[in-house]
């Protein structure tokens, strides 16, 4: 009920009811969605900067759990998403996935790191930046910093596939189709598509991790952070960077983290505790 | 004026037949690509951009060396340009057509080019360069044309023409620094991310293209009744000669900075189209072909006695096409995603398609050079007779 005081809501109501609206029709029109807000628990759908803080500790013991790691994260925003396996690294498409340590951070660069450390799996995904490159670029607005959550989205019905944005990014966050969705090797991915409810793509355009604002707009956390804390792994946090109390400005607080290639002033908004 | 296509030697419809069969090619292997997806072509997810961009890149810098010869004559009043401003407009005027194709068949969503319009974006490079590469297409048109027209005529041509000319010329400039932008602001990538990247543009553009009008006024000469004129040839391959010794000391700029500051970031692409990175070096062979044509270029170029022979300055430009062409149209843009983000190396090599569609895009280009071409030299034999 946020900026609306009680003598206001009445106004509002009264104004409603003699033009025959009441209740939800009324919130509806008057306040979209706060009706929804309010009803929850922690509002997930008004963070103003979005944000994820990867515990790299907690991750690592869970991949030490299983004989081939922990894929988890990845398998679970595949599905969700309709991410095809093209069997060929080179046509790739990647939301989240796991590089080593000396991939994921090439500017920590150390001759005597042990292997075990150079080689440790890390989770990447879009840096959804504060000041992304990949919007700078794009010549059609397809890819877009969404101004009220601070997501940088993907308009795939928009998209030209000029492919701009991935010389952009200098982290590799963005795939592009390069052949078909529906096309690809049936026996690496037998039940495509994986979720009825979320578009497939075409040929031809560029896509990326939208930090699930799907689910987000539901009330929902992504589907890799659900999926992390189902198996009691915890790693994933995700949050409002805007709200000083909020659960990644806590641990931000607690840890030292670290940024992918800070250095190139594009802000990210996902941060490692190592 | 166009009739003048229309008519001409069993050697010119042939080689519009020629050229016509290699499109028809191109377009055949396009359709395929088209249906299938980029996936048909030697990118991937880490080499993005390949060979389509690579000839953009060329391309633009042909299309602005058009100004080497407009200039001088209209800025200078250096008549004996005068003879073959118009060659210059018109393989301007062809380039772009090419740079244009390229953009498109790189395109994975062609039919949704227009969205470039429909959502006009200032903030994103290629708005700019569909804008400075279509107005530089029209300039050179109108140009051309009403210049050739009010010769056929046995007139000056209209004032309001020459206003466009002034244009004309900063905005080739315009051209290749558009495009050199496109590399030269992006985060990240190493072999792009330097200042004098549009520099490094425009000397190697007012060295290859030139050298090509040099090759194309030979032919001229040889097939038709028009002779360009030793003293044009001569001036243009000096013009050739500065404009390629800038451009080979602008590179070694770029080593020395790399090479003696030691920072990996800087020194792993060079390494890598020279020697190969992580056990891919496929493109070193190519490189060590261009730094040697370079050299053997500007050996024939600044001795004059092989400068001044018709026959060693035509081997001279085309050697200097060649390592321009590597260095530009094939080496900038693999090395600019190499290392890739990961610092990884990811190998990249056109695949036939692509080749193919690459040499039906350049085959459109010389048609449309061709009959362009042939409007000209047909209207400058009819007025010398």
């Amino acid at each position: 009920m946020m900026g609306v005081d009680r003598r206001e809501f009445l106004k509002i109501t009264g104004y409603a009811a003699l033009f025959g609206l009441g209740g939800k029709a009324a919130m509806d029109i008057f306040a979209p969605g706060e009706l929804e807000a309010s009803m929850q628990g922690p509002p997930l759908t008004e963070g103003k900067r979005w944000a994820m803080v990867i515990d790299m500790g907690k991750c690592l013991e869970q991949q030490a759990k299983g004989k081939d790691g922990c894929k988890a994260c990845t398998e679970a925003c595949h599905r969700v998403h309709n991410v095809p396996d093209w069997g060929n690294p080179k046509h790739a498409i990647k939301w989240i996935w796991q590089d080593k340590y000396e991939h994921a951070f090439p500017d920590q660069p150390n001759p005597f790191m042990t292997e075990s450390v150079r080689h440790q799996p890390v989770i990447l995904l879009c840096n959804h930046c504060f000041n992304p490159p990949c919007v700078r670029v794009c010549p059609t607005k397809a890819t877009f910093k969404r101004e009220s959550d601070g997501i940088v989205m993907m308009d795939m019905h928009r998209c030209i596939g000029c492919r701009f944005c991935m010389a952009a990014c200098p982290y590799g966050s963005r795939s592009f189709n390069w052949g078909n969705p529906r096309k690809a090797p049936k026996d690496l991915n037998p039940d495509y598509p994986t979720n009825r409810d979320y578009p497939e793509r075409s040929k031809g355009v560029v896509e990326k991790c939208n930090f699930c604002a799907e689910l987000i707009a539901k009330g929902e956390l992504p589907a890799c952070v659900q999926e992390c804390d189902k198996i009691g792994a915890h790693a994933l946090t995700f949050g409002d960077l805007n709200d000083p109390e909020s659960n990644v400005r806590t641990l931000l607080q607690e840890h030292y983290t670290i940024r992918r290639k800070p250095e190139l002033g594009t802000e990210p908004n996902i941060f490692y505790i190592i | 004026m166009l009739d003048r296509a229309l008519k001409g030697s069993q050697g010119y419809w042939g080689w519009l037949i020629f050229l016509l069969v290699l499109m028809g090619i191109g377009l055949g292997c396009w359709l395929y690509q088209f249906f299938e997806g980029l996936k048909i072509t030697g990118m991937s997810r880490d080499v993005s951009w390949g060979l389509y961009i690579g000839q953009l890149t060329y391309f633009v810098g042909v299309a602005a060396s058009g100004v080497m010869v407009v200039l001088p004559y209209y800025l200078h009043d250096y008549k004996a340009f005068g003879k073959i401003t118009i060659l210059g407009e018109f393989l301007a005027v062809s380039s772009i057509v090419m740079c244009l194709l390229f953009v498109f068949v790189d395109l994975g969503n062609p039919v949704r080019i227009m969205n470039v319009i429909l959502y006009p974006t200032p903030n994103s490079i290629l708005f700019w360069d569909m804008i400075v590469l279509n107005v530089y297409m029209l300039l050179n048109i109108i140009i051309g044309w009403n210049v050739l027209a009010a010769e056929r005529k046995g007139i000056h041509y209209q004032k309001w023409i020459k206003v466009l000319i002034y244009i004309s010329i900063p905005w080739a400039f315009s051209i290749h620094t558009v495009t050199a932008f496109l590399y030269a602001g992006l985060p990240g990538r190493h072999y792009w991310l330097t200042s004098i990247m549009a520099a490094r543009f425009l000397s190697s553009a007012f060295c290859a293209g030139p050298a090509l009008l040099i090759l194309l006024c030979l032919i001229v000469k040889r097939v038709t009744n028009f002779d360009p004129g030793k003293e044009q040839i001569r001036t243009l391959a000096g013009i050739v000669t500065y404009a390629m010794l800038i451009n080979v000391f602008f590179f070694l700029l770029e080593l020395f900075t790399a090479f003696y500051s030691q920072i990996p970031g800087h020194m792993h692409p060079i390494v890598f189209l020279f020697k190969g990175l992580e056990g891919v070096g496929n493109l070193a062979p190519w490189m060590w072909a261009a730094a040697v044509f370079a050299v053997l270029s500007l050996v024939l170029l600044v001795v004059p006695s092989t400068r001044r022979n018709e026959g060693t300055l035509a081997v001279a430009c085309a050697v200097l096409i060649a390592a321009t062409w590597i260095d530009k149209g094939l080496g900038l843009i693999v090395a600019g995603f190499t290392p890739n983000p990961f610092d990884t190396v990811t190998q990249y090599w056109p695949t036939t398609p692509e080749v193919l569609i690459t040499i039906g895009v350049l085959a459109t280009g010389f048609f449309v050079l061709t009959v362009l071409y042939k409007v000209a030299v047909s209207i400058k034999e009819e007025a010398a007779a």
